[in-house]
């Protein structure tokens, strides 16, 4: 049985990630699941400087899911080399960096940072909803999504990853653009802009006034969106989006996703991902599939 | 052994006030780590409900394996946890965070509000003369609990129960003199705690608390400020859940 999967020529020994931003570097989750066993954990932000991040509170619950706006607190890349990454390296697992930043010298910047680091993969973050400047800003219009994807492919060593936000009229032009500009893969969705309001305080849950909604409330979006830019582009996707079980993993692998990120599920479940790695291997054995491979955007 | 998530067995739950209920849960491997001060994640049945729901210890049983969780009910979550009895299971994360450090000299315990119950396990375990001080709104609960471990004085908003007025009111009305003040309540309380540990030179250890998703210092929900730049996250954050709940005065503004 085969659960290999390959993203832009990194092999991950099978399709199961963290959602950035939901399991730190992982040393928060160490003590719950065996790093090991991940196909690769992908890494809250990081940004050139530190980030302090937004005023609390930074988040909420919604029905069927969560709604936060941390605003990318972070330590910034001279920490994360020299704590984060060094860690990692300690695991038999790939190592994905999720990169942050304001303005396209700053994603510059913690990408050449990482040109010589031992690290994988390179996800850009053009499309967190909860910062004022940069984020989403790149992420919402095709021209600055393709302007930026072609600065940072130019400068970056390790396969880049462009990570889309699903609050857009259209992810496949989005989709289209960054594959033009020469990313290698691409990761979707980030959250969907939400808000909510406490009735009782006469003010806004989160203090940010609104915040990213993610969980299984948003799944079917997720996986709407990575059939719709499956079917849109050549390139491996990472699918993220509500994950809470094996079933739903499988959704996402079955709409044309390569790998699976399990993101507010850690918070249910410190557990989820190691179950759902488990949870995939007893379905292929189960259905008779050799090759995960195989499933891979077999929905028509 | 560290942390871990489990399913617990309920042993028995009261109400023992408005709103406020005592709930005994069998979670051995987590009562023999735990300490005063620490507290756990609750889970929902209910898969619309994903966030665990914080909750203080009030009492640690290691030779039963049990712990007590005292908690106000404040929305649907804890609306559903209260309805559980001994015929229920719930499933428990624990223990989390760092717990008050027992130190040597005259203490003052304060808890205000639903910051009482975890000041219970510790007047049980700080071998020291002590004071205890309780805030009410209007309503008093477990104040006969602590009065083995120390002077009980108490304080409430309505003046229904002892001094009318704050936990401060009650120490200045009763004179009460400590070198080393334990507290957890509301922000306002906490805020004026500091400000007086700070300007009188008293060693003071503040648990806070603030909305939480992972529980384990991941997502970062949960921070306060913090005087210095904080050696992890290298700016002016702490995260509750990880490096606290319980933080010295002069660690961080309120």
């Amino acid at each position: 049985m085969n659960t290999k999967v390959n993203i832009a020529g990194v092999e991950l020994k099978n399709p199961i990630t963290v959602a950035s931003g939901t399991f730190g570097s992982g040393m928060e989750y160490d003590e719950f699941v065996n790093l090991d066993l991940l196909g690769a954990v992908t890494t809250k932000g990081v940004a050139n400087i530190p980030w302090p991040g937004n005023p609390t509170p930074r988040i909420a619950e919604t029905y069927g899911g969560m709604m936060n706006a941390i605003g990318l607190q972070n330590p910034g890349i001279d920490t994360f080399v020299k704590r984060d990454i060094p860690f990692l390296k300690t695991k038999d697992t790939k190592i994905i960096v999720n990169v942050c930043g304001k303005s396209t010298e700053d994603y510059l910047e913690v990408v050449e940072r990482l040109a010589d680091e031992d690290v994988d993969l390179l996800e850009i973050n053009v499309s967190c909803p909860n910062v004022k400047e940069g984020g989403i800003a790149f992420g919402q219009d095709p021209k600055a999504l393709y302007d930026i994807t072609k600065a940072i492919k130019a400068k970056a060593k390790q396969p880049i990853i462009m990570k889309l936000s699903p609050n857009v009229t259209d992810i496949t032009e989005m989709a289209k653009a960054a594959e033009a500009a020469g990313t290698d893969a691409l990761s979707l969705i980030n959250t969907l802009t939400g808000m909510k309001i406490d009735v009782n305080r006469r003010t806004f849950a989160v203090a940010n006034k609104t915040a990213g909604v993610s969980g299984p409330a948003i799944k079917p979006i997720a996986v709407r969106m990575v059939y719709q830019v499956a079917n849109a582009v050549k390139l491996p996707i990472i699918g993220m989006g509500g994950v809470m079980c094996t079933e739903d993993a499988l959704e996402f692998i079955m709409a044309g996703a390569t790998a699976v990120a399990v993101g507010t599920a850690n918070f249910h479940n410190p557990y989820a991902t190691a179950e759902i790695i488990k949870g995939i291997e007893d379905y292929m054995i189960k259905n008779n599939i050799a090759d995960i491979n195989e499933l891979i955007g077999c929905v028509k | 052994m560290g942390k871990i998530k489990m399913t617990a067995n309920i042993v028995r739950q009261e109400m023992i006030a408005t709103d406020i209920y005592s709930m005994i849960i069998e979670a051995k491997d987590i009562a023999k780590e735990a300490k005063p001060g620490q507290f756990v994640d609750l889970y929902s049945a209910d898969g619309s409900k994903l966030l665990p729901r914080p909750i203080s210890l009030c009492e640690i049983d290691k030779v039963a394996g049990t712990l007590r969780l005292v908690y106000r009910v404040a929305g649907k979550g804890t609306l559903e946890f209260s309805r559980l009895t001994s015929d229920h299971t719930i499933d428990v994360l624990g223990p989390l965070g760092n717990g008050f450090n027992l130190e040597n000299g005259k203490a003052i315990l304060i808890g205000g509000g639903i910051g009482i119950p975890p000041m219970l396990q510790l007047a049980k375990e700080l071998n020291c003369e002590k004071s205890i001080v309780l805030g009410y709104r209007d309503e008093e609960f477990l104040s006969a609990e602590f009065k083995p471990y120390g002077e009980v004085y108490m304080s409430s908003d309505s003046g229904t129960i002892g001094v009318k007025g704050t936990v401060m009111d009650a120490i200045k009305e009763y004179g009460i003199e400590g070198t080393h003040i334990y507290a957890c309540g509301p922000t306002p309380m906490l805020r004026a705690i500091q400000q007086y540990a700070l300007e009188n030179g008293i060693r003071a250890q503040l648990s806070l608390e603030e909305r939480m998703a992972c529980g384990v210092g991941a997502c970062l929900a949960c921070v306060c400020k913090s005087k210095e730049i904080d050696a992890h996250s290298m700016v002016h954050n702490k995260r509750i859940c990880k490096d606290g709940p319980v933080f010295y005065a002069e660690e961080v503004e309120l």
